[in-house]
C-alpha cells in the first residue's frame, strides 16, 4: 500500500502546474483522489466531518442498482429465448419456462447489456474528461450513477451507436452547457431516454423492440408475427384498450367486450405476481417490482433518498388510479391502481429518478408536492394519452422543470411567515 | 411565546475524550495574548508602547470603530510584541506575565441605584463590554443600540463541550449580581435557558431578574442562536445581546469589588488529550502551560473551543478570548486508500449522519475523528441533509444559496439576521460536498453589515 502511495505521491509533480502533463491533470486528480482519500484537512469551521463524501453515497447509489440489474440481465435472455421458442419450438421450446435454461438466459442477457453499460459509461465519462481538461477540474461523481441508470432504461435490443448518441448528447446538451455536476436542470439518464425516444421512435416503442431478437425473426418470418405472439409490453398492450382492437399478448379481443372482459385477459397475461417479480418485457432495469424495492431499502436506510419523494410519488399514482378508476370511462381506466404501481417503469422512476437530488425539488414540503405531482402525471399521461403508453419518463421530465416553481413557492412561505412574524410583534 | 421548546432536529456528535469533572490549578502561564482575530470586525488601536508595563484590568487596547469599547489586560505583566500578519493587521498582543499580581481597582459604585447609562459606562470603561456580544452579526455588542433582550445559555451543547454547572457551582452570588448588572441594559427580558434534558446547578435555577426557558434536544440546543429563534426571534432592526453565563459572573464580580477575574476554568478535551481534566487558568494564556504533557505524541491539531467552531491555534498558541475548552484531535493529512480507510472502506472508524457506515449500528459510542476532509468539494448536490440538523425555521441550503450569490434581499428574507457562523457548523459537518459553510455565512453577515446596518 505504501508504495502505491508512493508511487502516486511521486506522479504528481508531472501533472501539477508547469509539470510535463500538466493538461492531463483532471485524468490523474480523478483517478488519484479514486485510489487515495486526499489529504484535505478542515481549515476553517469546523475541525471534524462527517465521513461521507460524494464518491461514497454515489456508490451506495450504484449497490442500490445491481438487484435491479441483475435481474435485468436475466429477464433480458429470457424473453429472447421465449420469443424464440415462438419461432423454432423443438430447439427452444423447453426455454419456455422461466426458470429453465439459467445459465443461457444470463449469458445472452450479458451480451446485451453489458455493451449498453460500457457504452454508456465509455461516452459519458468520456465528455466529462473532455469539459474538466477544457475547464481544468476533475470528474465529479454524477456521471457513475448515470452511466448506470442509462442501460437500465433502455429496451435491450437498442443499437449501440443510438446509445453513444444519446448519452452523448444528454451530457453535453444536459449537464455540461449548464456547467456541469450539481448544475443541471434534467435528469441526464431520462434526458437520454427522450432523446433517443423522440429521435429514433422505432427502436424505443412499439412492440418489436423489447424482447430481443423480435425483429430479426420478423424479417424472417415476411414481416409478420405468429398468432398470439406479441413483443409488447404490458403498458403497450394497455393503451391498445382505448382504441377499437384492444390486444393482449398477440390476441386480438372485441371491443365491444365489456371493461371487466378486457381486464381479466389483461390479468391473465400479466399476472399482478409476475408484474412484482419482474417476469414480463420491458426497460431492461424497469420490470422487476421486488429489485427495485431492495434497491429502494438500500436508499431509504442509508439515507441516500428522500423518503418523502418516494413515498409521495408512489401515493400520487396511487391515488390518481383510484381516481381513474371513478371516472371507469374505459378499460384502461378502470386498471386497479395498484396495477399501475407495479408495471411499467413507475418504481423504476420514484425510486430511482425521481429523488435525483439535483433535479428534484430541494426543499422537504416541496419534495412531498414533487413527488404528488409526478407520480399523478405517470398516470394521467398513462391513461388518458395513449400516445404515450409509458407516462414516467415524461412524468419526471416535466415535474425536473417544475421543481424549481414548487421550491420557489415553499421559500416564499417561509418568507411570507417570517414578514408575518415582524408585522405582529 | 413559549417558555419550553423541544427540538426535533439536531445531532449529538459523540467524540472520544471528554474532561473529568475535576479542578486542578494549571501551571501559571508565562505569556497571555490577546488576539484582536477572536473579536470579528474588530479595528484595534494597542494604547500602550511594546515594553510597557501594563495591570490587570488596565485598558490598553481599544476598538478604532467604536472607541468606547475598551479591553483590559488580563494579567499584570509588560506588553511584549505585538504580532502582525498580511496588511499589518494586528493578530494578537501578548503580554509577559509578572509574578506579583497587580490588579487595577475601579469603583464600581451601587448597582442598585445605577442608570442604564452608569452601568454601561462602567462596562465599557472596565473592559468588561467585549464580553457582550449582538445579534445580528455576531460580533462585540454595538454600545449605542439598546437590545430588545438579552440571551444566556446555561449549557454548552457542543462536543466534549465543558459542564457549565460544574464550573459555575458556587457561583450563584456572582451569575445574579451579573445579572442585574446586565438586565439594565435592556428594556426586554434577560433570557436564562436551561437544558431540559437534565437538572441545572442550583447557580441557574435560582436565579432572579430572569425568564427561564427550558429546552429540550440535542445540539445546537446550547447554542444562544437557537434558542433566540425559539423564544424571541430577532427581526429587521432588532438587537438581542448574548453573553456566556462564565463572563456574567465575571461581570458579577466586577461589580461587586471593581476587579478585573480574569480567571478562566478550561476543559482540556479530546481523545488525544492526556489527564482530561478542568484547568484553571488564565483568559488568554498559552495553551502550552496546559497541553504539555498532556498530549499524546504524534500529529494533533490543538483548538481553542470546540471540534466544530474552534480555532486551530497550534501548539504555541494561545486560549481565545470566550474559549472555556481545548479540544486535542488528530490530524487527518494522510491519504487514506480507497479500500481500506477511504470512501469505499468498511468504515468503522467513520461515523456519520447517514447510515452509510456501520457505526450506525453503535450510536452511542464515542469516536476518535480526525481532522481529514474525508472527500473533496464538490458542487451543492445532496439536499435534505442540512434540514435535518439544523432546528430553526430557516432553509439553510437556500440561505446559503443567496449569501453565495450576494442576493442581499433573499439573506434577509431567508432570515440572516437571527444566524450566526456556530448556527451552521453542524450544517458545515454534515456537507456532503465540504464545503465551508460558517464561512460563507461569514461573509454573508459582513455583506449585511455594510450593506444594511
Amino acid at each position: 500500500m505504501k508504495a502505491l502511495e508512493n508511487f502516486v505521491e511521486n506522479l504528481e509533480p508531472k501533472f501539477v502546474k508547469g509539470g510535463k502533463w500538466e493538461k492531463m491533470h483532471p485524468l490523474y486528480e480523478t483517478l488519484a483522489t479514486f485510489l487515495f482519500t486526499p489529504k484535505h484537512t478542515t481549515q476553517k469551521g469546523a475541525h471534524i466531518r462527517d465521513g461521507v463524501d460524494l464518491k461514497r453515497t454515489m456508490f451506495t447509489v450504484i449497490i442500490a442498482l445491481i438487484p435491479a440489474l441483475l435481474f435485468g440481465i436475466y429477464n433480458t435472455g429470457h424473453w429472447h429465448y421465449s420469443i424464440m421458442a415462438d419461432f423454432d419450438p423443438a430447439t427452444y421450446g423447453a426455454y419456455a419456462d422461466y426458470m429453465a435454461g439459467f445459465g443461457d438466459k444470463v449469458l445472452y442477457g450479458l451480451g446485451k447489456v453489458l455493451p449498453l453499460i460500457i457504452v454508456s459509461y465509455a461516452v459519458g465519462l468520456g465528455v466529462e474528461f473532455i469539459f474538466g481538461f477544457m475547464r481544468g477540474h476533475s470528474l465529479h461523481e454524477g456521471f457513475l450513477v448515470t452511466g448506470m441508470l442509462i442501460p437500465l432504461i433502455m429496451p435491450a435490443d437498442i443499437p449501440l451507436w443510438m446509445v453513444a448518441v444519446g448519452t452523448a448528447f444528454a451530457v453535453l446538451m444536459g449537464k455540461e452547457v449548464f456547467g456541469g455536476t450539481g448544475m443541471n436542470v434534467v435528469n441526464i439518464a431520462l434526458l437520454t431516454r427522450a432523446f433517443l425516444f423522440f429521435a429514433y421512435p422505432t427502436k424505443m416503442s412499439g412492440d418489436i423492440v423489447w424482447k430481443s431478437g423480435t425483429a430479426d425473426l420478423l424479417a424472417k418470418n415476411g414481416g409478420m408475427m405468429p398468432d398470439g405472439v406479441s413483443g409488447a409490453t404490458a403498458l403497450g398492450d394497455l393503451a391498445t384498450f382505448t382504441g377499437d382492437s384492444p390486444t393482449v399478448a398477440g390476441q386480438i379481443l372485441s371491443a365491444d367486450m365489456s371493461h371487466a372482459e378486457l381486464l381479466s385477459h389483461f390479468e391473465k397475461a400479466y399476472d399482478p405476481i409476475e408484474a412484482v417479480i419482474g417476469m414480463m418485457p420491458g426497460s431492461i432495469g424497469e420490470t422487476s417490482f421486488i429489485a427495485i424495492m431492495m434497491g429502494a431499502a438500500i436508499l431509504l436506510f442509508t439515507g441516500v433518498a428522500s423518503w418523502r419523494i418516494i413515498l409521495s410519488f408512489f401515493a400520487g399514482g396511487f391515488i390518481f388510479g383510484l381516481l381513474m378508476n371513478g371516472l371507469g370511462h374505459n378499460a384502461y381506466q378502470e386498471l386497479p391502481a395498484y396495477y399501475h404501481l407495479i408495471i411499467g417503469g413507475f418504481a423504476f422512476g420514484a425510486v430511482f429518478m425521481a429523488t435525483d437530488p439535483v433535479t428534484a425539488a430541494q426543499t422537504n414540503v416541496g419534495k412531498l408536492w414533487y413527488g404528488f405531482l409526478g407520480g399523478m402525471f405517470v398516470i394521467l399521461l398513462r391513461v388518458l394519452n395513449p400516445a404515450y403508453p409509458e407516462g414516467v419518463m415524461l412524468a419526471i421530465l416535466l415535474m425536473n422543470v417544475t421543481a424549481p416553481i414548487i421550491d420557489h413557492v415553499v421559500v416564499q412561505r417561509n418568507i411570507a411567515r417570517r414578514t408575518k412574524r415582524l408585522k405582529t410583534a | 411565546m413559549p417558555n419550553t421548546v423541544k427540538l426535533k432536529k439536531g445531532l449529538d456528535i459523540k467524540l472520544l475524550g471528554e474532561a473529568d469533572q475535576v479542578i486542578i490549578e494549571a501551571k501559571k502561564p508565562t505569556v497571555v495574548a490577546i488576539k484582536p482575530t477572536d473579536f470579528h470586525g474588530l479595528n484595534p488601536k494597542v494604547v500602550i508602547k511594546e515594553g510597557e508595563e501594563v495591570k490587570r484590568g488596565q485598558v490598553f487596547m481599544y476598538d478604532k470603530n467604536n472607541e468606547s469599547v475598551k479591553f483590559a489586560s488580563p494579567v499584570n505583566g509588560t506588553l511584549t510584541e505585538i504580532v502582525r500578519g498580511e496588511k499589518r493587521k494586528i493578530l494578537a498582543i501578548k503580554i509577559n506575565v509578572l509574578d506579583k499580581d497587580d490588579c487595577e481597582q475601579v469603583n464600581v459604585g451601587d448597582l442598585a441605584s445605577m442608570s442604564r447609562e452608569q452601568v454601561k459606562q462602567v462596562l465599557l470603561d472596565g473592559g468588561m463590554w467585549p464580553f457582550l456580544k449582538q445579534r445580528p452579526l455576531d460580533k462585540i455588542a454595538n454600545p449605542e443600540v439598546t437590545p430588545k433582550a438579552i440571551f444566556i445559555s446555561s449549557f454548552d451543547s457542543a462536543p466534549l463541550a465543558p459542564d457549565y454547572d460544574f464550573i459555575m457551582h458556587d457561583q450563584g452570588a456572582f451569575f445574579q449580581k451579573g445579572i442585574d448588572a446586565i438586565a439594565k441594559l435592556t428594556d426586554g427580558k434577560v433570557h436564562l435557558t436551561l437544558n431540559g434534558d437534565q437538572t441545572a446547578d442550583a447557580t441557574f435555577t435560582n436565579a432572579k431578574n430572569v425568564q427561564i426557558n427550558t429546552i429540550f434536544g440535542k445540539h445546537p440546543a446550547g447554542n444562544v442562536g437557537t434558542q433566540i429563534h425559539h423564544f424571541d426571534p430577532i427581526n429587521k432592526g432588532e438587537f438581542v445581546f448574548t453573553i456566556n453565563p462564565i463572563d456574567v459572573v465575571i461581570i458579577g464580580k466586577f461589580f461587586t469589588d471593581g476587579k478585573f477575574d480574569s480567571s478562566r476554568i478550561v476543559a482540556l478535551t479530546g481523545s488525544e488529550a492526556k489527564n482530561r481534566k478542568y484547568y484553571k487558568t488564565i483568559i488568554g494564556a498559552q495553551v502550552s502551560s496546559i497541553i504539555d504533557g498532556n498530549m499524546e505524541e504524534g500529529n494533533v491539531r490543538v483548538i481553542s473551543g470546540n471540534a466544530l467552531t474552534g480555532d486551530n491555534v497550534g501548539k504555541d498558541g494561545f486560549l481565545g478570548y470566550y474559549s472555556s475548552q481545548i479540544t486535542l484531535l488528530p490530524e487527518g493529512n494522510h491519504l487514506k486508500f480507497f479500500l481500506t480507510k477511504g470512501w469505499l472502506g468498511l468504515g468503522f472508524d467513520k461515523y456519520s449522519s447517514h447510515r452509510l457506515f456501520p457505526t450506525w449500528i453503535t450510536p452511542n459510542s464515542k469516536k476518535r475523528l480526525d481532522t481529514n476532509l474525508n472527500g473533496e468539494e464538490r458542487g451543492f448536490v445532496v439536499t435534505g441533509e442540512m434540514e435535518k440538523v439544523f432546528p430553526f425555521d430557516i432553509l439553510p441550503m437556500y440561505l446559503i444559496k443567496a449569501i453565495i450569490v450576494n442576493d442581499i434581499e433573499k439573506m434577509e428574507q431567508l432570515g440572516i439576521y437571527e444566524v450566526a457562523p456556530e448556527d451552521f457548523a453542524l450544517c458545515e459537518y454534515v456537507c456532503t460536498s465540504k464545503i465551508e459553510i460558517q464561512d460563507i455565512v461569514r461573509k454573508g453577515l459582513d455583506v449585511i453589515e455594510e450593506e444594511c446596518m
